[in-house]
């Protein structure tokens, strides 16, 4: 997947989170949570994990989490990456 | 005679005001006070330094304190309960000196004995005369009982009323009597009354907090305290309101009739008196208008001390926590052994304290804490809490939206509950529960400073609360 636009999914309610996609040569991750003593790293490898399930090289992510689940957190950067970007082959 | 004098600063600089001292103030202004702020004004005006603040609570209404801690007009701070910016300043370290945290109990027992000897008391009094006989039942202010301040107008050096309702001599309807009180000032206003009392408390409509309400109430019906005589205390939480709301449906229709329900004191408590479920209401605290009405004009809603209320021995020969059945109480962190903390967030930062907690807990024949398994990321269930609040020995039930866990330590009340259909679940596999929803969290680091002390109605400090990291 390539990152061609800035995108949106979820929310800043409490136990969602804010994914925000924009294109960028690599990735990087900007992480905000009331639980990142605790679960931080978690977040992050889960981040890095469905990037790279979902192919994507470049991108910068913002994270607004708000307390999500990892299942949460997993729905909402799928949702973002698709919306922010196009098949490689239609690229 | 009279006691009026013209301002606060007069007051203060009459009552001997000079560094070092330490001053005390109640809350049943709560987070509408405006008397502990304009007293420190007038005693930073009259240039005192290092002195010691010791308030039964601080509210985000106080965040000039930190002003005056980074003046070091104020160096030491002694309370039950601190929330808002206050706490967060305290917590990233703003003060040398460590908090010491208190209990409802035990800050009356240290200032009856000595332990924490106070210059001046500085009452917040909705009402009062020339002469200091003070009420806390009338005027614009009014917040009802005045329970807290009882202890600071008895044993303090020195006490000065606040009022903004002068009322004609002698004030024979009040809680603290001239006896005790030195000087009184009259301002234009003591408080906010939308600050005051929360207004219109409701029960909750999460379901999540109403299934856990319906936990609890059949947990009290089942339990063996569950009978005629039956005492009976709840905060002002949602859930606890709705268990207080669906255990009067029960006792009405089981014709249970209790003797006292106590603490700080809500509408819903106030209907159960009215519809019978009690014979008499205790309040060191009104927490709605409905509470205020009530303890002004119905003679079985009494005011009591926060002595009365919840002192442990050797301070008074007994108090009204020693004969509590039932009390019903929240948590922000558990382990598995049952302690409790209040005073922590999930970032370390201060946000609470004990108040009556450690107190009811300790003397209830069955402490029940209600709270939800997770919130947002958060396990309830750490291996460690952040803060030990409440020793865990003196809890006796946990329920949860996922089940309920009864401390292994009561043997009888296992043997009670299991004949019931309670979902009854060990702490353990509770914990287990919470992990698998959200993960396990990685313990929180902290600093090394000590920036909290909490000191347990007994005296002994059984905890210390670190800066953050």
């Amino acid at each position: 997947m390539y990152i061609i636009r800035q995108a949106m999914a979820g929310t800043l309610e409490s136990s969602d989170v804010l994914v925000e996609i924009s294109p960028a040569d690599r990735i990087s991750i900007d992480l905000e949570s009331p639980v990142k003593a605790q679960f931080g790293d978690s977040i992050l490898a889960t981040t890095q994990e469905v990037l790279k399930a979902q192919g994507v090289e470049g991108a910068q992510v913002r994270l607004q989490d708000q307390g999500a689940l990892d299942c949460t957190l997993r729905a909402r950067l799928e949702a973002c990456i698709a919306r922010a970007s196009e098949e490689a082959d239609h690229a | 005679m009279d006691k009026l004098v013209n301002s606060l600063k007069e007051a203060l600089k009459a009552a001997g005001l000079k560094d070092g001292a330490t001053l005390s103030f109640h809350h049943h202004m709560r987070n509408g006070d405006y008397v502990l702020n304009m007293a420190l004004a007038a005693a930073a005006d009259l240039g005192v330094k290092d002195l010691t603040i010791n308030a039964s609570a601080i509210f985000p209404v106080h965040a000039p304190l930190i002003d005056l801690i980074k003046q070091g007009v104020v160096t030491g701070l002694e309370c039950n309960y601190m929330s808002g910016p206050v706490g967060e300043a305290i917590s990233q370290g703003l003060l040398d000196k460590p908090v010491i945290f208190r209990t409802h109990g035990g800050r009356p027992a240290d200032i009856a004995s000595g332990q924490s000897p106070i210059d001046i008391a500085v009452i917040a009094a909705p009402a009062a005369d020339k002469m200091g006989n003070i009420s806390g039942k009338f005027g614009p202010s009014q917040c009802g009982s005045l329970g807290y301040a009882f202890a600071d107008a008895e044993f303090a050096d020195k006490v000065i009323a606040v009022t903004d309702h002068l009322m004609p001599y002698p004030l024979v309807e009040y809680s603290i009597p001239e006896t005790q009180v030195d000087y009184v000032v009259q301002v234009e206003k003591i408080g906010d009354p939308k600050g005051i009392v929360s207004g219109t408390t409701k029960i909750t409509r999460d379901p999540i907090g109403l299934l856990m309400a319906q936990y609890a109430t059949q947990v009290i019906e089942a339990s063996p305290y569950y009978k005629d005589g039956m005492s009976f205390q709840t905060g002002a939480g949602g859930a606890s309101l709705a268990t207080a709301a669906f255990l009067k449906d029960r006792m009405l229709a089981r014709g249970i009739k209790g003797s006292y329900g106590m603490g700080g004191i809500t509408s819903y408590l106030v209907d159960m008196l009215e519809a019978g479920c009690f014979e008499s209401l205790v309040d060191v605290q009104c927490f709605d208008l409905g509470a205020v009405e009530s303890i002004r004009t119905n003679p079985k809603h009494r005011e009591v001390s926060a002595l009365h209320y919840a002192a442990p021995r050797p301070a008074v020969a007994s108090s009204l926590v020693d004969n509590l059945d039932f009390v019903i109480l929240g948590a922000t962190e558990m382990d598995k052994n049952f302690n409790v903390n209040v005073h922590t967030n999930s970032q370390g930062i201060i946000m609470g304290g004990s108040g009556g907690h450690s107190d009811t807990a300790a003397g209830a024949k069955l402490a029940m804490i209600i709270a939800p398994l997770t919130r947002a990321r958060m396990p309830l269930i750490l291996d460690q809490v952040t803060c030990l609040s409440t020793p865990g020995e003196t809890i006796d039930i946990l329920v949860t939206q996922y089940g309920i866990a009864i401390n292994p330590l009561r043997e009888d009340l296992i043997q009670a509950l299991s004949a019931s259909k309670l979902p009854l679940r060990s702490i353990e596999d509770l914990q287990k529960t919470a992990e698998d929803l959200v993960g396990k969290p990685k313990p929180l680091p902290h600093g090394d400073k000590v920036v909290g002390k909490v000191r347990y109605r007994s005296g002994e400090i059984i905890s210390e609360i670190y800066q953050l990291n």
